[in-house]
């Protein structure tokens, strides 16, 4: 594989954990960085979801196969199980009804992969113990007005939703700050202080679990 | 079949072609047509792959001049801002067909064409065609100039109903389509609107139940009607409002039935300078084949299943925010089914106020919008 050196650190998890030829969807896909890098070196039939025309436009002429629709209301438009994996990079905070959302993810595709900043990260809860402010760090650099960020959450609670809706967790890496994503136990309560992103590989308990094939080393497996 | 070749002064390549007994065109009514003529314009060369071809289906009063100057109107072909050398479709790189549709009266077979068995015009003893019959007669056409697969099929309104009738018909000869502006099935307001137009035609005490030809005469006042009516449909009240708002033709008011506004003097003069290129009948017929238009109807009800046959077409659905005769809706429907049906499809909403007839104008983002899907598809076809 030839991943160019600035790939970011949740894209080249992503990469690494998407089984090749799979089918996936990228809600959120932006200029379609991911869903070009995905196609290119793992061979995958991707499909795209987008919100801003620009984003489409530049998805076209990539070459991906990409609608402009929102992850609120349009994931109805997919069938059941159309894809291995579904895809939703930092995006789940901005959406309406992440709970619904995240259900969807696991009816249109056998795997979900959520990544989302953490709110419980030591720079977060210190701005809002020292400065009694809702806190604006590199993750989060909007104040809070403006912020499409509407439903942020902590690693606690993220896994505290996906135990509610019966989703299991295949793996999840904590990464941030340029330096390479680490395998993480989510549940260890230092690893909601220290992680400034979490990425999530999720599914159903009916799925198959995650075959080795699919790249988790095997220090990385829960 | 026989071919006489025109050459336009324009560039393209005008030529009627005639398919026999031997080969006649069956319509979806029943009705077979023999003697088949379709007329047709060529732009550009055929590679010797035969792989850069690129049909467009036109819209309802449209015609094969895509890019030639008019020979009833001397104006510019009608897409003159996508098609040509060196445009988004690049006639120097692609091997570009239109060709105008049966029910036609542009030189392709229609009301207006001699009847075989009478020797007369056919008046309404014409079949009454569709989607998919004009679909039937490209792909003949399509056949007949030794092409097995088209690299891509482009059209807006109507025409993007023959791209989605040829997605489901033919998906084999397809590489890729798009599909602007345009519905899966006609909606009552569609059907409403048209009837209108045909009752204002009908309504012409010169249209004389079909058969004017045979009188001398034309039901230019009731066809005139229609096409103001119609006119009204491909504007958003906003373009209306921008262009005329309440300005006077004159300084004050007349008092009377004149045309006070300035939107009452461009009604009128679309709805006379349409009477010179149109035909009466021929708009009673396509507006027609428009209604029947309903591409679920022969799979159940479910448009995923017509597309079921057509995943490794690239499709591109694209859509205007102001168009309130294809709404954004219809092009949503259409996506929604090529998603379950597993298709290769990729939709955008552009913004425009300009209303359904946005397709046929200087939008910018519905160009860049579609050179990048075509330029990405044709990478992936290997021209270059």
């Amino acid at each position: 594989m030839s991943i160019p050196q600035n790939t970011r650190e949740d894209f080249r998890e992503i990469l690494r954990l998407v089984r090749p030829g799979a089918r996936v969807l990228d809600i959120g896909c932006g200029e379609g960085e991911l869903l070009d890098l995905l196609v290119r070196e793992k061979g995958v039939d991707g499909r795209g979801l987008e919100i801003s025309e620009a984003g489409v436009s530049a998805c076209l002429a990539r070459g991906l196969a990409v609608v402009q629709g929102d992850a609120d209301r349009d994931l109805a438009d997919y069938p059941t199980r159309a894809f291995d994996y579904a895809l939703l990079s930092q995006t789940l905070q901005a959406v309406r009804e992440p709970r619904h959302v995240l259900e969807e993810l696991l009816r249109i595709a056998e795997r979900a992969v959520v990544s989302f900043p953490n709110f419980g990260h030591w720079r977060v809860r210190w701005d809002l113990l020292r400065k009694g402010r809702m806190p604006v760090t590199r993750t989060l650099p909007t104040p809070w007005w403006e912020t499409s960020n509407i439903h942020l959450c902590t690693l606690a609670d993220f896994t505290d939703l996906c135990a509610s809706l019966g989703v299991r967790v295949d793996a999840c890496a904590a990464f941030g700050g340029g330096k390479p994503a680490r395998g993480i136990e989510p549940t260890r309560p230092i690893e909601n202080w220290r992680s400034e992103h979490a990425l999530f590989l999720l599914s159903r308990p009916d799925t198959a679990p995650v075959a080795k094939a699919q790249a988790v080393d095997s220090d990385r497996l829960l | 079949m026989g071919a006489k070749a025109v050459k336009s002064e324009s560039g393209g390549d005008g030529t009627v072609i005639r398919f026999g007994a031997d080969k006649p065109l069956r319509l979806d009514s029943g009705a077979i047509l023999p003697d088949l003529e379709i007329a047709y314009q060529t732009y550009g060369t055929l590679n010797a792959a035969k792989t850069n071809a690129i049909l467009i289906p036109h819209a309802l009063t449209l015609d094969q001049y895509v890019a030639s100057t008019h020979p009833l109107t001397g104006k510019p072909g009608w897409w003159v801002q996508v098609v040509g050398p060196g445009k988004l479709i690049d006639t120097d790189k692609y091997y570009v067909i239109c060709s105008n549709v049966v029910g036609g009266c542009m030189g392709s077979t229609g009301p207006s064409s001699t009847n075989p068995s009478t020797g007369k015009p056919y008046g309404l003893a014409f079949p009454v065609i569709t989607i998919g019959d004009m679909v039937r007669a490209q792909a003949m056409l399509i056949e007949a100039l030794g092409i097995e697969t088209l690299f891509a099929v482009v059209g807006g309104s109507m025409g993007g109903m023959q791209v989605l009738q040829w997605a489901v018909d033919y998906p084999e000869k397809l590489f890729s389509a798009i599909c602007i502006a345009s519905t899966a099935r006609h909606s009552a307001q569609n059907i409403a609107f048209h009837e209108v137009g045909r009752q204002a035609v009908m309504a012409d005490p010169d249209w004389r139940g079909g058969d004017y030809a045979a009188a001398g005469v034309r039901p230019d006042k009731g066809l005139a009607v229609a096409r103001m009516a119609a006119h009204i449909t491909y504007l958003s009240e906003q373009a209306l409002q921008r262009k005329f708002g309440r300005e006077l033709q004159r300084d004050g008011l007349s008092w009377g039935f004149d045309a006070d506004f300035q939107v009452e003097s461009y009604l009128r003069h679309q709805g006379v300078t349409f009477v010179d290129r149109f035909d009466a009948n021929a708009y009673l017929y396509i507006t027609r084949a428009m209604d029947y238009f309903d591409l679920p109807a022969s799979y159940g009800g479910l448009l995923a299943e017509a597309f079921r046959k057509a995943r490794n077409v690239r499709f591109c659905v694209l859509s205007f925010t102001s168009d309130w005769l294809y709404p954004t809706a219809e092009s949503r429907i259409i996506v929604r089914a090529l998603n379950a049906a597993g298709c290769r499809a990729s939709f955008l909403e552009i913004k425009s106020d300009k209303g359904h007839d946005a397709f046929l104008l200087d939008e910018p983002q519905m160009h860049a919008a579609m050179n990048g899907f075509l330029t990405a598809t044709a990478t992936e076809r290997g021209l270059t």
